[in-house]
């Protein structure tokens, strides 16, 4: 069994750098706490590029992932005392921005459920949107695009439980405890939660992927790496 | 041979499914189920492939001079970083600001009157202390009997919390101020406690003065979840411990302090 991700599997290179990396934040940490302010930036370089990836994902837009980042690095930087350096970090940085950036999606939701009747739903597409997706596919990336609005599209349409589940699970390979952790639900619900945000893409994606899907991913030049079933 | 369903096909790429041989087992045999398997994995990859903008070895250079000047002089160690001797320098610039705020309201009368003997910060300090301190106290009491309040044994019956609720309403207004203050000057430890403490005092003001069980229970849960009356019994029993050390200063007990208010 396999599992894609873009992430490149473990090497003893990688690993040794990871560990490195751990050390080296373990001691940022502590000397952040030791009232050396400037340390704390050592671990911010280190860590925006992951939790953006995170964040974007999360969120679909780059405005909203940006402030999930500052906001994740300002909450880590006020409850440090609170995680001293027993741990990882990055995980624990990542898990901040997760849950910041699912009460964000929560909030933006009822704030556009109360804004929007259904019927401005379908107002919201753009029109040139619709129109380029009519138009006779050329050869290029034209396919690729379309399949990828319709994704964005069934990401929306995914509750912010799904999406944060679907997110973590398929890109960042976390473990089904750290999404109920996040979720704040027991791990047979996080399991189900996973369960079916695949069957709602699944639903919703599969008459524009059918045997092309798999053809697009080789196309695109990251054909899937086995990885393990880790849990 | 019955098939599989789709939840068990899905768990059991996800790795999270108890019966992997027998999955496994059927997967080789039967081509329908295999093809099932491949079409939602046809679907993941695809979603796999899913660009994210990039963001170059500079963004986290870009992150850190935005958050920079929000960051407070010290990362905040929890609510524990508050029974530090140095957070009575955040304690005392605090003070300056509550007092600010009482010269321009309504207690100019009482404060302006007659010169201290002992440093303007030694009154300033003390009177946080007291403040926050009494606060705290009235605070405990409130969530205490609360939480001790035994639930009624069987039957629907109503419990009555208006004086809890009263007495929760007197005192969010007076968290707020200490707890903006706090905000203000960047004293994440203190303002996360009071922000713990006026979410709770919200929610007991704001309950019906008559409630069920359930909801007294909900209540319950509640000021358990932020271990709240923990928090501020030690933060409350410190503010009492500092008030005596600054009470044993020449000219400057509490009361000496409010009988000059009163002149
Ligand atoms: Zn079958």
């Amino acid at each position: 069994m396999t599992r894609m991700s873009e992430s490149a599997g473990s090497t003893p290179d990688r690993e040794a750098l990871q560990s490195a990396a751990r050390e080296s934040d373990a001691l940022a940490v502590e000397r952040t706490l030791a009232g050396e302010r400037d340390a704390f930036r050592v671990l911010v370089e280190r860590h925006s590029q992951q939790l953006f990836r995170l964040a974007y994902r999360m969120t679909g837009n780059e405005h909203d992932a940006e402030e999930v980042v500052q906001e994740a690095f300002l909450r880590a930087y006020r409850n440090l005392g609170q995680f001293g350096s027993r741990a990882n970090f990055g995980t624990w940085a990542y898990r901040i921005a997760a849950n910041y950036a699912i009460d964000r999606m929560r909030q933006k939701r009822t704030e556009d459920a109360r804004r929007s009747t259904p019927s401005s739903l379908a107002e919201e597409q753009d029109p040139l949107d619709l129109v380029a997706d009519d138009r006779p596919t050329p050869d290029r990336l034209a396919g690729n695009s379309e399949l990828r609005k319709k994704m964005e599209e069934a990401l929306k349409e995914l509750s912010s439980s799904e999406r944060t589940a679907f997110v973590m699970r398929h890109w960042e390979g976390c473990a089904i405890e750290e999404i109920a952790a996040v979720l704040e639900s027991t791990t047979s619900a996080a399991k189900n939660t996973v369960f079916r945000s695949v069957q709602k893409l699944r639903r919703a994606l599969e008459p524009y992927v059918g045997a092309r899907g798999a053809l697009q991913a080789k196309a695109a030049g990251a054909a899937p790496e086995p990885r393990g079933t880790e849990l | 041979m019955k098939h599989l369903t789709e939840e068990e096909l899905v768990g059991y790429r996800e790795g999270e499914i108890t019966q992997r041989e027998a999955i496994a087992e059927h997967l080789t045999s039967c081509t329908a189920c295999r093809t099932e398997l491949e079409r939602i994995e046809a679907v993941l990859s695809a979603l796999d492939n899913l660009p994210v903008p990039e963001r170059g070895p500079e963004y986290g250079r870009a992150v850190w001079q935005k958050i920079a000047p929000q960051l407070p002089e010290k990362a905040g160690r929890g609510w524990r970083a508050w029974l530090e001797p140095r957070r009575w320098v955040a304690i005392g610039a605090m003070v300056a600001v509550v007092i600010g705020a009482f010269v321009a309201g309504r207690w100019t009368k009482k404060l302006d009157a007659g010169t201290p003997a002992a440093s303007v910060a030694q009154v300033k300090e003390r009177v946080l202390v007291v403040a926050v301190g009494e606060h705290l106290g009235k605070s405990e009491m409130v969530l205490m009997e609360l939480a001790n309040a035994t639930l009624p044994v069987s039957g629907p019956k109503q419990i009555n919390i208006s004086a809890e609720q009263k007495r929760a309403e007197d005192l969010l207004d007076a968290n707020r101020l200490y707890r903006e203050t706090a905000q203000q000057d960047g004293d994440a430890a203190l303002a996360s406690v009071l922000d713990d403490l006026e979410r709770v005092l919200m929610d007991v003001a704001h309950s019906p003065e008559e409630i069920t069980p359930a909801k007294l229970e909900s209540l319950q849960k509640r000021i358990e979840a932020h271990g709240i009356l923990f928090k501020v019994r030690v933060v409350g029993k410190e503010l009492q411990e500092k008030q005596k050390t600054t009470n044993s200063a020449p000219a400057a007990t509490d009361s000496k302090v409010r009988e000059r208010n009163k002149a």
